[in-house]
């Protein structure tokens, strides 16, 4: 069965299609679909639209249409018969995980009653998905993983973690973008540098994306670092 | 020609801003641009523009700038001090600089972001189709003394100065308030308790300005709501129940329960509150939303109907050999619009 959105005014210039208000794999991947069929196919006035972590913001030009006219066509587009998403973008990203890199790692494991090796094991064996993009610019939230990593954020926060860090809490994973504090458990970090300010396009995921990180040593990954290319490593893979 | 701003010195954290750069908030990155975008449209009405460029943007005070080539430039946003050799220069006003002059903007009057515009526009380079500053991720410039930023060269050097009205936004005042996603969340009791509050202006960022008041916190029904779009204007709710007013440089998403949406036509008046300024939130239907704030571009038509020209006698002139001096730039026979230095 289709999931029924709820459509609501933000601002005067968009309207919020939420399909859920807490988060379900569900909800995610019907906002994802919406926003791939609007972005195909634009509505007359829209002027951006966006899938976010289980709804879609759908901004237009005040100008070039009213927002009754829009919701009048934004209820036909979902009415109409869902089509079939674009094939996803596959990634492999190298990372490094524990000791300094993942200061968190052990505690992390404990909680989700697993070793850290089994648990990074876990991690690397996951096919994990762009949810949703967000926090800081190209920010990724990644998820979702097994029931066990359902943890709670930490009580104190850490107070800064650099670009390129794997954190965890509640099933999902941010790679971070940008300097920042956190109260997420750090398990590792990578090379891949979400957002590149000076790239052509800065940009390194989008959300529907999808991501696994590969075992590699902190030397290794510090090297990739030291080569200053953003994508840190990074294969895209064209295999299904 | 193309001419250059020689930063001599700042007073503040002053940043290159624009419009922003909508059409990212997929990939996380919200908007942004000025914290005052009215104050960008003032200036591009005073010089004549087609659109706003990128301009300084100056939270309380200024600095000082030289131009390597003659432009016209406009004050606008929270009135400062400003001269030119020494000269006073009108707030909410263009004038035009000689190459080598020296201007100075001292500390605001009021409110908080005054904004120098130059008519050709910053033309700092472009990352993702703007130039607006959101220093935590690399883009745009912050400024520093012995910076020289470049600038296009002004379309119409000889159009005579103009001045607009003082704006009555840098003192606080009511801010009207529309449903937003998530107001339903909020009981109608606690709705109402936030609408016969008169709040005073926290210490405010370009990312928030937060709403201090004496009673209870406001809590929502939600505890664990999911993470979700965020528009310039919505009042946030943080843990603690204090609400703040996001501006220009909130994030993309988040995930404290929003209880509605300052319209946009209000929004300068919160992004130019300083601490202690008295605010109050109306809500308003969208209906009544959508015609007390028109589209920018509607705005702008009105404010270009409000310009006048600025009455300047030849000795207010810093430097009348640095002129081209072309008839119309000094009448001196002009209608006393705004009240002229």
């Amino acid at each position: 069965m289709m999931l029924a959105p709820e459509i609501l005014p933000l601002g005067l210039d968009a309207l919020l299609i939420r399909y859920a208000t807490t988060f379900s794999e569900r909800a995610n991947r019907a906002a994802q679909a919406l926003a791939a069929r609007l972005e195909a196919a634009p509505l007359p006035g829209q002027t951006e639209v966006s899938a976010g972590l289980g709804s879609v913001l759908l901004r237009f030009d005040r100008e070039a249409t009213t927002r009754a006219a829009l919701q009048a066509a934004l209820q036909e587009r979902l009415a109409a018969p869902p089509e079939p998403l674009p094939e996803p973008r596959h990634f492999l990203v190298p990372a490094c995980f524990g000791d300094t890199a993942g200061p968190q790692l052990a505690e992390a494991a404990a909680l989700a009653g697993r070793s850290e090796t089994a648990l990074v094991a876990e991690l690397c064996a996951t096919e994990l998905h762009v949810l949703a993009l967000g926090f800081a610019p190209g920010q990724p939230y990644l998820g979702m993983l097994p029931e066990h990593w359902q943890m709670p954020r930490m009580d104190r926060l850490t107070p800064r973690v650099e670009p390129g860090t794997i954190t965890t809490a509640i099933r999902q994973i941010v790679l971070f973008a940008a300097p920042s504090p956190t109260g997420w458990r750090a398990l590792g970090r990578c090379a891949l540098r979400p957002f590149a300010p000076g790239a052509p396009n800065p940009f390194a995921l989008r959300p529907g994306d999808r991501l696994r990180f590969t075992s590699a040593s902190a030397p290794e990954i510090a090297a990739l670092e030291a080569a200053g290319d953003p994508m840190g490593g990074t294969i895209r893979s064209f295999l299904k | 020609m193309t001419g250059f701003i020689e930063v001599a010195g700042i007073a503040s954290k002053i940043t290159v801003q624009d419009l922003g750069r909508p059409g990212f908030t997929a990939m996380g990155l919200a908007p942004g641009g000025a914290a005052d975008r009215r104050a960008l449209w003032e200036a591009a009405a005073l010089l004549d523009l087609p659109a706003p460029g990128a301009a300084l943007e100056m939270p309380l005070a200024g600095g000082r700038f030289r131009l390597t080539a003659a432009s016209r430039i406009a004050l606008t946003g929270a009135p400062m001090r400003a001269y030119c050799e020494g000269r006073a220069l009108a707030w909410n006003a263009s004038h035009l600089i000689p190459a080598g002059a020296l201007i100075e903007i001292g500390a605001a009057e009021a409110g908080v972001y005054g904004y120098l515009s130059l008519a050709g526009g910053i033309a700092t380079p472009e990352r993702l189709g703007a130039r607006a500053t959101l220093a935590a991720a690399g883009l745009g410039t912050v400024l520093a003394a012995g910076m020289r930023l470049p600038f296009a060269p002004d379309p119409a050097a000889e159009t005579p100065s103009r001045c607009l009205p003082t704006p009555a936004r840098f003192s606080g005042g009511t801010l009207r308030v529309i449903e937003g996603p998530q107001t339903a969340f909020f009981d109608p009791q606690t709705r109402a308790r936030a609408f016969a509050n008169t709040f005073a202006a926290g210490p405010a960022n370009r990312q928030g300005l937060p709403l201090h008041h004496d009673g209870a916190p406001f809590q929502s029904r939600s505890a664990a709501l999911l993470s979700d779009f965020i528009t310039a204007g919505d009042i946030q709710i943080t843990g603690a129940g204090m609400p703040v007013i996001l501006l220009a440089e909130c994030q993309s998403i988040g995930g404290y329960p929003r209880l509605g949406t300052v319209i946009p036509a209000d929004l300068p008046i919160a992004a130019q509150a300083r601490p202690g300024t008295p605010l109050r939130l109306l809500p308003i239907s969208l209906e009544a939303a959508e015609s007390a704030s028109p589209p920018e571009p509607a705005q702008f038509a009105a404010l270009r109907r409000s310009c006048t020209s600025l009455i300047r006698r030849p000795d207010d002139i810093p430097d009348l050999l640095g002129y081209q001096l072309i008839s119309g730039v000094v009448r001196g026979d002009e209608e006393d619009g705004c009240g002229s230095i």
